[in-house]
């Protein structure tokens, strides 16, 4: 064999190794975590990959430097099946196939690919160096690899410049370029382009229903208490920041960032997460401050390219401090109410249907008599005194349109789910249970809430042998209503109004169009604020932070942005609603930022009651 | 002694507390209505210049012994008992305070009587002396017969106003007692003053005052504005003490200061009597508070049924707005 | 290093009170009970003595409706011990559930000898006595209620108590032990235990049970309740009616009137 070839060998071989090596250390890392079913449904995986990986779907919501990426991959992608190829070639001469730059077509599909990345990668470099988004992490690193990436298309572009007119020069490029593509292959598991590695098998085993909270457990501190899913995360992240950027909490100055959280479970994987010895993991390098912030609003989990779970690592956590007894007193003042009384205001469960006192008719009991829709009024709904006017207007509409529905009274509990999301597991089942065993008792075939926390657990925590054939949101019903002409509507409302899409509607069930349905039905002209529908900007309340003692804030709280982002839209007055924690929050951020006589909050019920008449 | 209505006076770190006037007044009330004769008795340690303050009784018993200096329950009980074997008033009347707290159950086990605590008024219904008590936090009310000889009641603070129970003369004869006491395995070390806080509650003329109803410290500001537009302070109930979103100086009660500002806002202030206790002599009292039974609304002038959090912002514009009118006019 | 945690059960206040027919009593129909606060707040300071000094804690209770609750999650937070003691008419006064107490300390093998009883300064429904001074003095033992801070020197069987007193001043005293402490406020707010973790240890601990022993009648004479009514506040104060706005309004002219502005 050729001296070239042996010394190809002895480079790949290295270079192989040390890549297999440290690959193999984090398989045995994952292998040792906590399991997670990610097999299922794999049409629809690959479908992602497609959508996401080959499609960079998400890269492309910033299009600048989406396409530009897009453009790298391809290239990327091209060139390395070409390296394959002539790695081969190199390192078994005697095979009677010619290099990939020796055949025309594929010389000249190096030659246009190697240009249009080289371009692609100029715009990234600019990006990076001049016009950095915010929260972009420019580490050593990703300077390194800008420029082997630029090394490896320019040798190879020059490799096919100089074939001809000088050889040497050209065998050198080939053998610059062999060189820079096994150091950089020896080097991306060290690194953060272990991206490149992970991020398609990120997507593929990505969460089929993002919102899902992790299965039950007793939560995570240490490595092995993670699930594979979880630790991979940390592997898989770029670090491009975009979670940053929509993340509520870190926009208004709290210690959590997405980012950061995915660049300790990194180091968590890597095994080099604690700086120093008698370091904890959940307290010293990610703090309480941190773990608490989440509003749990999905932002993160929505924008993030390569489908990591900034979500459910934080529920871990949480579930880990809760196991602990450790929390602010606020929060456990909500959940030993939630324990007592079935509802975080520690008020009487008796005192729970008194809100329809203010009705001037009565609402069936579907505990003794069956009604068709079972409403599940919430906690908020039926407790808050700033809610009551918005759950009494849904009420006489209902009422109105002539629908069969019933409430539980007494026999209904919190539905959980902010529970779940605080980490309280044996609280949630509890919870869980009693409303189940109420569920049990009373007759109606579906299930309707004015509240898109309840929504999301009674649809998604909650075993599907609830009882009902459907749980709705009244939005839903509202829109159906409407379509199918039940709805009498007597004026039309001209009013100039802006909506916001809670959460829980929004990025967690994908329900963006009724009740914008709804809205126009009434005549009523939607301004939308800039970040609407999947980019909504949370109103801070979720994942049970509206029980929390607020984090020493050193911007603005996210209700007052967002009401602020209302506010500033030309001749809207009204800021539409549909979940009461939203109701009470933009409230409070009315007064609190001066805005009342400006800006009122109304939920979507109230203006339909207005239209009806 | 015997057969009489008898107070407890108490006296802490050499001052007749005022409690002992309001109870003396009220004993007054009702050894009249039974044609009995009023006792009072004191315990202390070179202290008869004090039960000379007493005056509003027919006679005054002084108990010295040097380890009576300071009241402490357990040696206290035992010098009452000791002076009550033979001589058995009708009922003897405790105040209800930190300092006295334990005295009238200690000495009714010691006497073989029953005790009647949470006593906020006594009648005398046909020669019968009966007990009003408020139990459950206020919530309740019972009325009991206060039988036994003695009756030993613990009478809440603020049942007459202390002026009642002033004489005044001095009291003219004062019955000096000795009495043996044990080595006590209860022994005062030292009293802790507490820290000079920023602002002195008892010299406010305004004070806003917030209990649980306020929901969280982050609504604290809200209250911080409404006290600043009346130019007034802040003050709270214990619990919001307890929780830390208030010092210490800050807080009004049993445990606490005693205030009477012209003005007190009561928010979400439920009027327990260990908190009524330290302000229910205020000028004027408002309460807000979204629990229309509450037993703050007993003692408030004016009443609001509402939630603190949703009324405070109004209420601070209101007011602020008819400050600069009449600063304007 | 023993102590022992005197727990009661009393009405929980959140829900709204009846009066029974016959009007001396609670309907107990809608009552449910809770742990008293002040009595948490004792287990409280028991727990966090047991971590500072290595101590064993058993708890007591009289037998009532939900007090399975309140001893299962008692043993949760680290209670060594939980007994319950059964068999005794419902409505027993204070003073006689202090008697409960005592005689069963007292004469029940295995729970003397007992360096430190803790209990809660004062219940909401202690009309007839207060159970820290109807204990000790039942028991021999000294006593002081009130108390916000304890440290204790074993070797020397002293606690050092802090008492609560008017004005925000405290005093410091000296209690010989054994002795019997009345709670006002532990240390630090009573600890959070999952509610997970409660019920795995109703799974795997158990609450002894013990029947309530024959009380001689001391000659404890009991109150005689007349009549048992709820606390209507309408009557004293001036309901001020209406929306915020409305309301604000109002309250400005009375402060007005009283010069107050």
């Amino acid at each position: 064999m050729p001296n070239e070839a042996i010394y190809l060998w002895i480079l790949t071989l290295t270079a192989f190794g040390l890549f297999g090596r440290r690959v193999s250390r984090y398989v045995r890392v994952l292998l040792a975590a906590r399991p997670e079913k990610r097999w299922d449904r794999v049409g629809r995986r690959l479908r992602l990959v497609l959508v996401n990986v080959l499609g960079q779907r998400r890269l492309i919501e910033e299009p600048v430097v989406g396409v530009a990426h897009l453009v790298i991959f391809w290239s990327f992608v091209f060139f390395a099946a070409s390296f394959f190829w002539n790695l081969v070639r190199g390192l078994l001469p005697f095979l009677p196939i010619p290099y990939a730059d020796e055949v025309p077509w594929m010389s000249a599909a190096l030659a246009v690919s190697g240009v249009a990345g080289l371009l692609a990668l100029s715009v990234a470099a600019v990006r990076r160096y001049f016009f950095p988004p915010p929260r972009l992490e420019k580490s050593k690193d990703a300077s390194i690899i800008l420029g082997l990436i630029a090394v490896v298309l320019l040798s190879s572009l020059a490799g096919q410049w100089f074939r001809t007119s000088a050889p040497a020069v050209s065998r050198a490029m080939w053998w610059v370029h062999m060189v820079t593509v096994l150091g950089f292959l020896a080097y991306l598991p060290y690194s953060k382009h272990l991206h490149l590695l992970a991020s398609p098998f990120g997507v593929f085993f990505a969460s089929l229903q993002p919102g899902k909270l992790p299965e039950a457990s007793s939560g995570a501190a240490r490595r092995e208490e993670f699930t594979w899913r979880q630790l991979f995360s940390g592997l898989a992240c770029a670090e491009c920041g975009r979670c940053d950027r929509s993340c509520p909490a870190f926009q208004s100055g709290s210690a959590l960032s997405p980012k950061m959280l995915m660049h300790h479970m990194k180091e968590l994987a890597r095994g080099t997460a604690a700086g120093h010895t008698g370091a904890v993991f959940v307290g010293d390098v990610i703090t309480r401050e941190e773990i608490w912030a989440c509003t749990s609003c999905l932002a993160c989990m929505e924008r993030c390219p390569v489908m990591n779970e900034h979500v459910p690592v934080l529920i871990e956590m949480r579930r880990h401090l809760i196991g602990e007894g450790d929390m602010d007193e606020s929060l456990q003042q909500a959940l030993k109410n939630l324990t007592r009384y079935g509802n975080s205001f520690g008020a009487a469960p008796r005192a729970r249907p008194k809100w329809t006192q203010q009705l001037d008719f009565s609402i069936k009991d579907a505990r003794k008599e069956p009604v068709h829709y079972l409403w599940f009024v919430g906690d908020y709904c039926s407790y808050d005194p700033r809610v009551a006017a918005a759950t009494c207007a849904a009420a006489r509409v209902f009422h109105k349109a002539g629908v069969d529905f019933g409430i539980l009274y007494e026999g209904e509990h919190n539905s959980g789910n902010d529970v779940r999301l605080a980490g309280e597991e044996g609280l949630f089942e509890s919870l869980r249970d009693k409303n189940r065993n109420s569920f049990a008792r009373a007759h109606f075939n579906e299930i309707v809430t004015t509240d898109p926390h309840s929504f999301q657990a009674l649809k998604h925590e909650y075993p599907p042998e609830n009882g009902a054939s459907s749980v709705l949101h009244h939005t839903q019903l509202l829109r159906q209503w409407i379509v199918n002409g039940d709805l009498p509507l007597r004026r039309k409302l001209h009013m100039k109004v802006t909506y916001h899409d809670p959460c829980y509607l929004g990025r967690y069930n994908a329900i963006f169009e009724a009740p914008r349905h709804v809205m126009a039905a009434l005549g009523l002209t939607l301004v939308e604020m800039r970040r609407n529908r999947t980019y909504a900007y949370c109103c801070g309340a979720g994942g049970g932070r509206i029980w929390m003692e607020d984090p020493p804030v050193f911007k603005e709280r996210p209700a007052v942005t967002r009401v602020r982002e209302a506010a500033a839209l030309e001749g809207v007055r009204t800021l539409v609603v549909v979940c009461p924690k939203d109701l009470v929050m933009f409230q409070d951020a009315i007064k609190t930022t001066g805005l009342e006589g400006r800006l009122e909050v109304k939920e979507l019920s109230e203006l339909v009651e207005q239209a009806m008449g | 002694m015997t057969g009489s209505i008898c107070v407890l006076a108490e006296q802490w770190r050499g001052h007749m507390s005022e409690v002992t006037y309001e109870t003396l007044a009220l004993g007054r009330e009702v050894a009249d209505q039974l044609g009995i004769p009023l006792t009072a008795i004191l315990t202390g340690s070179n202290a008869r210049e004090l039960a000379r303050t007493l005056g509003a009784a027919d006679s005054v018993l002084y108990v010295d012994h040097p380890l009576l200096a300071e009241p402490v329950p357990q040696p206290c009980a035992q010098a009452l008992a000791q002076v009550m074997a033979d001589r058995r008033p009708r009922a003897l009347l405790v105040p209800l305070t930190n300092v006295s707290l334990g005295v009238s159950t200690l000495l009714s086990i010691r006497l073989g009587v029953a005790a009647v605590n949470f006593c906020k008024d006594l009648t005398v219904v046909d020669g019968q002396l009966r007990a009003l008590c408020v139990m459950y936090g206020g919530k309740i009310e019972v009325t009991v017969e206060a039988g036994g000889e003695p009756a030993i009641l613990g009478i809440w603070p603020g049942a007459r106003p202390a002026d009642k129970g002033r004489a005044s003369r001095p009291a003219s004869t004062i019955e000096q007692i000795t009495v043996a006491l044990e080595e006590p395995r209860v022994r005062l070390k030292k009293y802790i003053d507490p820290e000079a806080g920023d602002v002195d509650l008892s010299r406010q003329d305004v004070l806003v005052a917030v209990g649980r109803g306020i929901q969280s410290r982050d609504n604290l500001g809200l209250v911080e504005e409404l006290a600043k537009t009346l130019g007034g302070a802040v003050a709270g109930s214990r619990p919001v003490i307890d929780q830390g979103w208030l010092p210490l100086s800050r807080q009004v009660g049993k445990s606490g200061l005693t205030v009477r500002p012209k003005l007190y806002i009561a928010l979400g202030i439920s009027g327990a009597p260990e908190h009524v206790e330290g302000m229910k002599d205020s000028g004027l009292i408002v309460a807000v508070n979204s629990d229309p039974r509450a037993p703050i609304f007993n003692i408030a002038h004016y009443g609001i049924v509402a939630d603190v959090v949703e009324t405070l912002p109004s209420l601070t514009a209101a007011i602020g707005a008819k400050r600069s009118v009449s600063h304007h006019a | 290093m023993h102590i022992l945690v005197l727990l009661k059960m009393v009405p929980d206040v959140v829900e709204e009170l009846e009066i029974a027919p016959g009007g001396k009593a609670l309907d107990l129909e809608y009552l449910r009970m809770i742990l008293s606060e002040s009595d948490d707040h004792a287990l409280e300071e028991a727990l966090v003595l047991k971590e500072r000094h290595d101590a064993r804690i058993t708890v007591l209770a009289l037998d009532a409706p939900e007090v399975d609750d309140a001893l299962f999650t008692a043993l949760a937070k680290g209670a060594d011990r939980a007994i319950k003691i059964v068999g005794m008419d419902a409505g027993l006064s204070t003073r006689q559930a202090a008697r409960v107490f005592s005689q069963t300390i007292a004469h029940e093998p295995g729970i003397l000898p007992v360096d430190l009883i803790l209990t809660g300064v004062q219940a909401i429904d202690d009309l007839d006595g207060l159970i820290a001074p109807l204990v000790a003095d039942d028991m021999g033992l000294p006593y002081l209620g009130i108390i916000t801070r304890l440290d204790l020197d074993a070797p020397k069987h002293l606690a050092l108590a802090v008492k609560e007193y008017p004005g925000a001043v405290r005093g410091e005293f000296e209690v010989n032990l054994p002795a019997v402490l009345g709670m006002q406020a532990a240390e630090k707010p009573p600890r959070y235990v999952p509610v997970a973790k409660v019920r795995a240890t109703m799974k795997s601990r158990t609450v002894d049970c013990l029947p309530v022993p024959t009380l001689a009648d001391g000659g404890w004479p009991a109150v005689q309740v007349v009549e048992m009514r709820r606390n209507e506040p309408a009557g004293h104060a001036e309901m001020l009616e209406g929306a915020p706005t409305q309301v604000s309004e109002r309250l400005c002219g009375i402060l007005a009137e009283h010069g107050l502005l």
